[in-house]
């Protein structure tokens, strides 16, 4: 994997206003999203969950140029997003696609599965017909859909082969980044594993970057090289997928994972961390720690003071005052060649 | 795992030509001959057009052709009629069966006419408010609400009151007043569809906003709107037919079946028919343009084809 960093994210922040009536005495907010910090380097796969409500679909669809940032910078490739004409971002699109949670409202039921492979590839290439029409079976071919359903409007497929038509049109133009938002939450779970395989597979062939965001570990832990864990609009836990898996070092986080059913009854013998209590509104996000309201180690401080998202130990970054498995930190200290 | 054995399926595949699918012509003559109505609806209109269009050549008089020893006659089968009025004659003696015929030319040609100006600003207007919404929705609600609050028949007066009232100011005029309807409605649809992925999948390709709108809101509007404006065709026959009565829709000697239907008001009660048959002639012809309307809708929806 290369080091070099082709997206980073800073201090984003997503505020939508609902104040209610008509006078707007007193303005409220929903902090769907509250200050993001990664980055995503080139050719490696950022895994981000939560659990709805976190905000990590509205991270996404802000790095997708779909909804604008209240506050923040998006730099791709050194280039604040931001900051770009109508035009200049136009062509950025390009490079920046997305894949969408639902297979049944993401593509038009008028267009047949050629003119909705075509659409980017018209959009921004100057190709003649022959050259469209081959890039079309090509990436039909690419994702395992049958070249002789061209002609065929997407009622007339299951959500499996949907999704691998709004993969198609994602890869068509060879982007930089595609956004994976909840790519298979909609779909049968039989049909689940195969859309992931596709994903990896696509991801490895064809060098591709991912952020890829799911409510659930298991998906992520399949696919990602780095996990970032959203709770409340902010991330409470970033690193790698191995270190994640070894120990948490955020409560919220331990929960997260002991939530991954085991199929093994034999081997159900750990201790479950189950979180408590529901996620608070995000209009009125609690003082301090965001999580405090369902720790189970919250203390005064907690309740009080913010606690910085910082580099624990070599890798890990976490935003908590009393970090869970200390042993891994120091083991990890230790390590520091990795 | 999965995915190989989808590849064998590429494999087999790689030679096989795209399957064939039905030509649009052929799916619409399939769909339009299992819709009964579908089928009455395309007949009538087809009948109603080749009346208007061969009106000179059927009548068995001229429209406006007075005589004043035939006046009041009643339709062939009643007591006094005769097979040379089939249905009749006015006050004035002229030929029912001949008015009708020619009056269609008219109401047809202002009814569909008005409809298309009427939704075309509509849509035009529904598509652009919906879509870009904040400010520019503003002001054009505010328009259409300016324009629902006139009352129709009494802008279409002022206006042709001022203007030379002809076919064209009278096509105009409607298409002005009625474009209200299909702009709220279309904006309606478009709140709703701006909202689906496939729009945000566009936008996040990058597709320009009028591609959007052209490519992916406008075809799956049409359906609901080909509703509404095949219900409006009657209404605008009707409303020419007011204006006629009016004396501000099309000027005699020229006739539409408004201007018959309101010449034969005050002969209700004695001569039935001067009014029924323009009646009996706009309710068919609306019938049918509803009918095909109703197809056309279910043509236009790729899932409905089998």
């Amino acid at each position: 994997m290369q080091d070099e960093k082709l997206l980073v994210v800073n201090n984003l922040k997503k505020h939508f206003d609902v104040t209610k009536g008509f006078f707007k005495k007193d303005k409220s907010y929903v902090y769907a999203v509250d200050g993001l910090n990664f980055d995503v380097k080139k050719g490696e796969v950022l895994g981000i969950v939560g659990e709805s409500g976190c905000g990590k679909s509205t991270a996404g669809n802000m790095i997708g140029q779909l909804l604008e940032p209240t506050e923040g910078e998006i730099i791709f490739e050194g280039e604040d997003l931001l900051n770009l004409s109508r035009s200049e971002l136009r062509k950025r699109r390009a490079d920046i696609q997305m894949i969408f949670q639902d297979p049944f409202s993401s593509l038009n039921p008028r267009m047949r599965v050629f003119e909705l492979i075509a659409e980017p590839l018209r959009t921004h290439r100057k190709l003649n017909k022959k050259e469209l029409r081959n890039r079309v079976e090509e990436m039909m071919d690419l994702v395992g859909l049958n070249r002789a359903y061209m002609n065929r409007f997407p009622h007339e497929f299951s959500g499996g082969q949907r999704q691998r038509i709004g993969i198609a049109r994602a890869i068509a133009l060879n982007p930089k980044l595609i956004i994976c938002d909840e790519p298979v939450s909609a779909l049968d779970v039989s049909i689940q594993s195969q859309i992931l395989n596709l994903l990896v597979k696509l991801q490895k062939e064809l060098d591709l970057t991912f952020i890829f965001i799911a409510h659930g570990l298991p998906a992520v832990k399949y696919i990602s090289d780095r996990i970032a864990v959203m709770y409340l609009g902010k991330i409470v836990e970033l690193t790698t997928k191995e270190k994640l898996f070894e120990g948490a070092l955020h409560p919220y986080t331990e929960g997260l994972l002991s939530a991954v059913p085991i199929p093994d009854p034999e081997e159900r013998t750990k201790e479950r961390h189950i979180i408590e209590g529901d996620i608070p509104s995000p209009e009125n996000p609690p003082n301090g720690c965001n999580f405090h309201t369902r720790c189970p180690f919250a203390q005064d401080i907690c309740r009080n003071e913010e606690p910085e998202f910082e580099e624990k130990a070599n890798g890990r970054f976490a935003a908590c005052h009393f970090p869970l498995n200390t042993h891994l930190l120091e083991k990890n200290e230790t390590v520091q060649s990795t | 795992m999965s995915h190989e054995s989808q590849a064998v399926v590429n494999d087999i595949s790689k030679d096989e030509l795209v399957e064939n699918r039905p030509s649009s012509l052929k799916r619409w003559m399939r769909l339009l001959w299992r819709s009964k109505t579908g089928t009455v609806g395309l007949i009538i209109v087809v009948i109603a057009l080749l009346v208007a269009i061969f009106a000179p050549l059927i009548a068995p008089y001229q429209p406006q052709e007075i005589n004043p020893v035939n006046m009041l006659k009643p339709p062939f089968w009643m007591e006094n009629g005769s097979m040379e009025n089939i249905l009749g004659t006015d006050n004035l003696g002229r030929d029912i069966f001949s008015r009708i015929l020619y009056g269609s030319q008219i109401s047809i040609l202002v009814g569909v006419m008005s409809v298309v100006v009427a939704g075309f600003i509509g849509v035009t207007v529904g598509l652009v408010s919906g879509y870009f919404g904040g400010i520019i929705d503003n002001i054009l609600m505010r328009l259409v609400d300016s324009f629902l609050a006139i009352p129709t028949i009494l802008f279409a007066l002022v206006i042709l009151a001022i203007f030379d009232s002809g076919v064209f100011t009278l096509i105009i005029v409607l298409g002005v007043t009625n474009w209200v309807n299909y702009a709220r409605l279309v904006r309606g649809e478009v709140l709703t569809l701006k909202e689906r992925d496939y729009v945000k999948a566009a936008h996040s390709i990058g597709v320009s906003n009028f591609k959007i709108i052209v490519r992916h809101l406008l075809p799956n509007v049409i359906s609901s709107f080909i509703v509404i404006s095949t219900l409006s065709v009657a209404t605008t026959i009707i409303l020419e037919a007011s204006l006629s009565f009016l004396g501000l829709g099309v000027q005699p000697p020229t006739v539409s079946w408004g201007s018959i239907l309101s010449d034969g008001r005050d002969y209700l009660s004695t001569s039935w028919w001067l009014a029924t048959f323009p009646g009996i002639a706009i309710t068919i012809t609306v019938l049918g343009i509803i009918f095909l309307g109703d197809w056309l809708r279910d043509v236009l929806d790729p899932r409905t084809q089998k």
